[in-house]
């Protein structure tokens, strides 16, 4: 409806000229990325000249860049456990800071905002103390740890804003009808902060999958290589062994979750933006 | 059942809002508290629905005191002034919930919801989204929520506030009839005096935090305690004018004379008071004719209602049958019925 309305005033025509002008390199990038990575070309030549699959058989034969499933399960249980901590973490913090009469709520508000400013890298240093003294250091646990920790002042900031559009009266109507208020926040206040749960998740799923540098840094032993250090690791142009295609399809299967995710919840990603918009 | 207000106290802080209220509602009586905004009336339903701590005194339902009791024990139904309906529940689900959170089975639950649903006439939206009804149709379900589970005390805060014109007046009976058919003792806020006066058995006027005067609507209109309680009944509005009595049955309007009431004749000389005219009473078949000149004039179908400015410039108000004959400018001697106007003293209250 409201889109027909704007074509008949509007032309879409210049706008979507300048929009593909200015995407069209990364469409190219992409393009020859997925090509290169199911062909081969000639030498000093762009265009390919044969199909083949050889570039995939890092999937199997872990002998060219390591075995990519260990790397994949590894990147799962990062990705995943961001989601569930992240989204637990924030949906009740979000909750009490929105709701409750904490004391000092507006010194951890603010304090959370500073958390969520801070650069990760300045960090760094301190945590690898801490993690070095709790034994902690090279450990899956030492990395979600830390990452989970810089993910939450966000995702408790977003849901606080998704809390704060929940009208008052619903939770005094749920505690007059009898519930207790963990049951208001469960059965009444929950369902209404359900775009803002979906985008965060995802959001803290894709967070996870790209990290790159706490992994590296603060779990630097082979157990614990997710996807995003492996692609590094496969891609050391100096080796003997290496090969650009490889390095490609490896890029590829790593974006792949990244952009199926995208296109299926892009919409519900924006929500973030909207702070609590039903949609 | 009964509800008991004892010495009802409520402070936020520092600031005492209501200090030692008493307030009885009977059993299956539907009272006001009518007030304008920031009087304290809705405090005082929402320490009686437990969303508020009391600061002191009791609130009893029956004998039992309530005062410490949170909201989920009191057994309050509250329908609020947006309705608050749990948007992502059906119709039927939002009444089924308060039964649900109290453990009853499902059987019992299903019948309980039907029956309120043709209380209330939503039987044909039981399976619709709170988005998905009117209105009047989200007042019909949060009232059926409100009730289902068979409070003690139900309480209605600004339940029509966001109803348009027709709506109101439907609701306004509707509303009525549900409680006299249930007998469920409750409570309206309100700040619309029309809304009190016909919707509830007494009225509760409110001010700054203290109850002014509770009667029965007509004895309400017709003997107000004060001047506040005049000025707020009524509608169009009554007109106050300033006078001294002269110590000889009349009042001086600087300009004007116009005769106390006969009870009020014995007034001492030189006493300020005000005199309080309601529009019915001025331009009346017999009574004290008084001259002015028609300064406005606003047809209202049925009736029509002029600004009439007397000599000494004070501007009376008066209601009659609807009549075509005059217009602005025209000099007119209305009769005015001294017997019903009401006398206040310098301090607001009426003599």
């Amino acid at each position: 409806m409201q889109h027909s309305s704007m074509t008949r005033n509007f032309s879409m025509i210049p706008v979507l000229a300048v929009l593909g002008l200015v995407t069209l390199p990364l469409v190219v990038m992409y393009a020859f990325l997925v090509i290169d990575s199911f062909s081969n070309a000639p030498a000093t030549s762009l265009i390919p000249s044969e199909f083949t699959l050889e570039h995939w058989r890092f999937l199997y034969d872990f002998s060219l860049v390591g075995n990519v499933w260990i790397a994949t399960k590894n990147s799962l249980i990062l990705a995943f456990t961001m989601v569930v901590t992240t989204l637990v973490l924030s949906s009740t913090g979000g909750y009490a800071m929105s709701r409750l009469n904490l004391p000092f709520r507006r010194f951890f508000l603010a304090s959370v905002l500073v958390m969520h400013a801070f650069p990760a890298v300045t960090l760094l240093i301190g945590t690898f103390l801490v993690l070095n003294f709790t034994g902690l250091y090279n450990s899956m646990i030492g990395v979600i740890l830390v990452k989970g920790t810089l993910m939450l002042p966000f995702g408790i900031w977003i849901m606080k804003g998704f809390y704060d559009a929940v009208p008052w009266e619903i939770e005094m109507a749920g505690v007059q009808d009898g519930a207790s208020r963990f049951t208001v926040w469960r059965r009444l206040v929950l369902p209404q902060v359900k775009p803002g749960l979906v985008a965060l998740g995802v959001f803290a799923f894709l967070d996870g999958w790209g990290e790159y540098l706490l992994p590296r840094i603060l779990a630097p032993g082979a157990d614990f290589e997710v996807l995003s250090v492996f692609l590094q690791d496969a891609a050391i142009p100096d080796a003997a062994d290496y090969n650009f295609n490889i390095f490609k399809s490896v890029g590829i299967f790593y974006t792949l979750p990244v952009l199926i995710l995208f296109v299926v919840f892009q919409n519900r990603l924006m929500n973030i933006f909207g702070g609590g918009t039903k949609g | 059942m009964q509800l008991t207000l004892d010495k009802f106290t409520k402070s936020f802080g520092d600031t005492e809002v209501i200090a030692d209220m008493d307030l009885t509602v009977r059993d299956g009586e539907m009272l006001a508290l009518l007030g304008p905004s920031g009087c304290g009336k809705s405090t005082t339903l929402f320490a009686i629905a437990g969303i508020h701590r009391v600061s002191g005194g009791r609130i009893l339902f029956g004998d039992r005191d309530v005062s410490d009791l949170p909201s989920q024990k009191r057994n309050v139904g509250v329908v609020f002034q947006n309705y608050a309906l749990y948007p992502h529940m059906s119709v039927a689900e939002n009444i089924a919930f308060p039964l649900e959170v109290a453990g009853q089975d499902r059987a019992t639950i299903k019948r309980e919801v039907q029956a309120i649903a043709e209380l209330v006439h939503i039987e044909k939206l039981l399976n619709r989204k709170p988005a998905e009804l009117s209105g009047g149709q989200q007042q019909r379900v949060a009232l059926a929520r409100a009730i289902v589970r068979k409070p003690a005390v139900l309480l209605l805060d600004e339940p029509l506030a966001n109803l348009d014109a027709k709506l109101r007046l439907e609701m306004r009976s509707e509303i009525r009839r549900i409680q006299q058919e249930t007998g469920i003792t409750a409570i309206l806020v309100t700040h619309d005096q029309v809304e009190a006066m016909s919707m509830c058995d007494r009225v509760a006027i409110m001010n700054e935090g203290e109850i002014l005067q509770i009667d029965s609507p007509t004895e309400m209109y017709r003997a107000p305690v004060s001047r506040f309680v005049a000025g707020f009944l009524g509608n169009p509005p009554i007109t106050f004018v300033e006078g001294v009595t002269d110590g000889r049955g009349d009042v001086d309007l600087s300009g004007l004379k116009l005769p106390l009431p006969a009870r009020l004749e014995a007034l001492p000389a030189g006493r300020a008071v005000t005199l309080g005219i309601r529009p019915e009473h001025f331009g009346v078949a017999r009574g004290l004719p008084v001259p002015g000149v028609v300064r406005f004039v606003e047809p209202q179908g049925r009736e029509t209602l002029f600004d009439v400015a007397l000599d000494n410039g004070a501007v009376l108000r008066s209601i009659q049958p609807v009549r075509q004959d005059l217009s602005v400018g025209d000099a007119v001697r209305f009769n005015l019925d001294t017997e019903a106007m009401l006398v206040f003293a310098e301090t607001g209250a009426r003599l």
